[in-house]
């Protein structure tokens, strides 16, 4: 297979299998949350409760300044890579181009020196995040294979991305196809992996803030 | 497998819900939850990690709810839960963790942990796993009435002690009254001086309320071992008084778990709602306050500060109220860092107190507010957890810390504008040590030691005259 018929498969195929691989294992991972269900609460909520399951949605983003002192390493690094990747996936012209081809809308992107800049800040920070869990003895503790494959995972579009655009390693061709397939690669495993995080979070968060706000108790 | 292991499997199968798996479908080990546990920030032993605390449960959860889990168990990669695991938990599910809930406020992905050590602690009970000290004070409060062994003789000889020492009338089993007071056997044994409190405030405020005979006792160990049946046993009391006597009102003590028994728990054990409303302590005094009902008169001395109880504060839902009546007292009230939702907690929480494996690792762990108490200097503790309140003056007992611990409640009392027939306070009878099952009393070591008022309270809990 040559280079370029490899990038066509990644662009055709390739994708549609992974998106549809990701979309079927995210309805799957919400049936197995949802599906479980829940007992309704007979006693009784507090009246004007500080609480709140949507607004611990967004507010449990901010960390305790307590958490801060404590972990400022796992904070920063967390931070910066999660927003590096973000800004490198949402606001690269590209990423935008492709994204108004599958589904008719674009956005605003940013000027891509900046966006090149940010995507190697969020491998350094991901490098880090993979260090800071090697070194440190409760994230050491923590973590088994899959913790260390979906860093890997999660760096692999990053990187491939940022040699792409540079030209580096592989010829363009084919480092753009590795490039698609390390994202496919991503989306197949995001739906069976720890890796769900990114949409079951917010559920989470939810049922978290919405026990303390049964309480009357901040979240 | 042994039939209490697989009863605790399935256990551990049922109590897992939508949020839990939300939870761990969510969790991503980044393990900011261990800068949030004293467990962990006073050994830095990465064991005490607080999702690690729920292992047993999150094995469960792969191999029966999710296709990955199932997958990799039909494959035989993944080790099955084992009752050595359970065994091994133990010590992290019980000893070192006093469902303080900390950790559930800092998971950057919202993970309620408590949540899960509390649903965790169901299988482990019934699986066999359950520590000895707590299994025995839950045994006691199902055939005696309390987890100290406390019965109903040794309730009324604090009552009769009370009504001489103020003059005033503790009523008993009084139909009809709005409040239906419960009492925690540490303040039963420990702190009489509450009980004195609340009849001289109830009496100022011209509310009417009562003890039941039938349901005196607030502690609930059977939440804190995690036996819902158990537990449901316990909270029926306390509904069947409180509907018998037809009170409006019934008001947990001064003690943290009582409390979310009684308040979040207690309807859904028994699978209805209450036909009674169920307050804190704080939350009646602070009604009583704003009513215009609570006069005080003069000033604490020195500076005070304030332990928030995990289950009252940061689970209960109750932060302002001691803040709003301490500073009627107080006109040097100071708070400790991390005050109100985010205090660290005492260490003898969630039956760790009375649990004597814990004991070691609970001084340790003291330590933490051992730290908040030296930022602040010279200080008096007020709390409103008996509980709290004996680990408090344990810990600082241990590292020979001279802070007075006093309870809200009779911190308000001590400053009532009373009526003129009221005398001082009589000293407690009772001297101050610890019984060897790790809960705290005032039972002395010698009866020599006893007054006779003493004596007679020591045969109370002794179960000599009338049962409960």
């Amino acid at each position: 297979m040559s280079d370029m018929a490899l990038l066509i498969w990644a662009r055709g195929n390739g994708f549609q299998l992974a998106l549809g691989i990701f979309l079927l294992g995210m309805v799957l991972r919400a049936f197995e949350i949802f599906s479980l269900g829940r007992k309704p609460d007979l006693s009784a909520a507090r009246e004007n409760s500080p609480g709140s399951g949507w607004r611990t949605v967004w507010s449990r983003s901010i960390p305790h300044a307590s958490t801060w002192q404590r972990t400022p390493a796992t904070i920063v690094l967390g931070y910066v890579f999660h927003l590096g990747f973000f800004i490198t996936l949402v606001l690269f012209i590209p990423h935008i181009q492709i994204a108004h081809s599958i589904l008719g809308i674009s956005w605003p992107g940013l000027p891509t020196p900046l966006v090149d800049a940010t995507a190697l800040i969020s491998i350094v920070a991901l490098l880090g995040v993979i260090v800071h869990r090697l070194r440190d003895p409760v994230r050491r503790f923590l973590s088994g294979f899959e913790d260390y494959f979906t860093a890997v995972l999660t760096l692999l579009p990053l990187l491939t991305g940022y040699l792409a655009f540079h030209h580096q390693l592989l010829p363009y061709t084919l480092m753009l196809a590795v490039h698609i397939l390390s994202v496919e690669l991503l989306l197949v495993f995001m739906p069976f992996t720890k890796l769900a995080h990114f949409a079951t979070l917010f559920v989470a968060r939810w049922y978290n803030g919405d026990l303390a706000a049964h309480k009357g108790v901040a979240s | 497998m042994s039939a209490s292991f697989e009863r605790g499997y399935n256990l551990l199968k049922e109590m897992i819900d939508a949020p839990i798996a939300s939870y761990l479908s969510s969790c991503v080990r980044c393990g900011m939850c261990a800068s949030a546990c004293l467990f962990f920030t006073e050994t830095n032993d990465p064991k005490y990690t607080p999702i690690h605390k729920i292992e047993p449960l999150r094995k469960v959860w792969r191999r029966e709810y999710t296709l990955t889990g199932k997958l990799a168990s039909w494959l035989g990669l993944a080790k099955p839960l084992s009752d050595e695991d359970l065994a091994d938990w133990q010590e992290l599910l019980y000893d070192s963790c006093t469902l303080c809930g900390r950790c559930t406020m800092v998971c950057p992905v919202g993970n309620d942990i408590a949540y899960m050590v509390r649903k965790s602690r169901e299988g482990m009970a019934i699986a066999g796993h359950a520590p000895a000290g707590v299994v025995a004070a839950t045994k006691r409060t199902i055939e005696i009435g309390s987890p100290m062994g406390v019965r109903l003789p040794a309730v009324k000889v604090q009552i009769s002690h009370v009504e001489q020492e103020t003059g005033l009338e503790v009523p008993l089993d009084q139909e009809g009254a709005e409040y239906m007071v419960l009492l925690s056997s540490m303040e039963i044994i420990n702190f009489p001086e509450y009980l004195s409190a609340l009849a001289r405030i109830f009496h100022q405020a011209g509310k009417s309320w009562t003890i039941c005979s039938e349901a005196f006792e607030a502690t609930n160990s059977g939440i804190q071992i995690g036996v819902g049946d158990l537990a449901r046993e316990i909270v029926m009391r306390v509904v069947e008084g409180a509907e018998k006597l037809k009170v409006k009102t019934v008001i947990s003590p001064e003690c943290g778990h009582a409390f979310t028994a009684l308040r979040w728990d207690g309807p859904n054990l028994i699978g209805r709602p209450y036909t009674f409303k169920v307050q804190h302590i704080l939350e009646v005094l602070d009604e009583l306050r704003l009513a215009g009902k609570l006069k005080t008169e003069g000033f604490e001395a020195g500076r005070l500060t304030y332990h928030d109880p995990c289950q009252i504060a940061r689970r209960g839902g109750v932060v302002e109220q001691p803040r709003n009546l301490l500073k009627m007292v107080a006109q040097d009230f100071v708070e400790m860092s991390d005050a109100g939702t985010m205090n660290w907690c005492c260490g003898g929480g969630g039956g760790v107190s009375a649990n004597p494996d814990a004991e070691a690792i609970r001084l340790l762990a003291f330590k933490r507010k051992k730290a908040q108490l030296d930022e602040l200097g010279p200080v008096t503790l007020v709390t409103a957890c008996a509980n709290c309140r004996i680990i408090l003056e344990e810990g600082l007992e241990h590292y020979q810390m001279d802070v007075p611990v006093v309870g809200l409640t009779e911190t308000i009392a001590a400053h009532l504008v009373e009526s003129p027939h009221f005398s001082p306070p009589l000293p407690n009878p009772l001297p101050h040590t610890r019984r060897p099952d790790g809960l705290g009393t005032r039972v002395g070591e010698g009866t020599n030691a006893l007054s006779p008022l003493g004596r007679e309270l020591e045969r109370g809990l002794a179960g000599e005259g009338e049962k409960p």
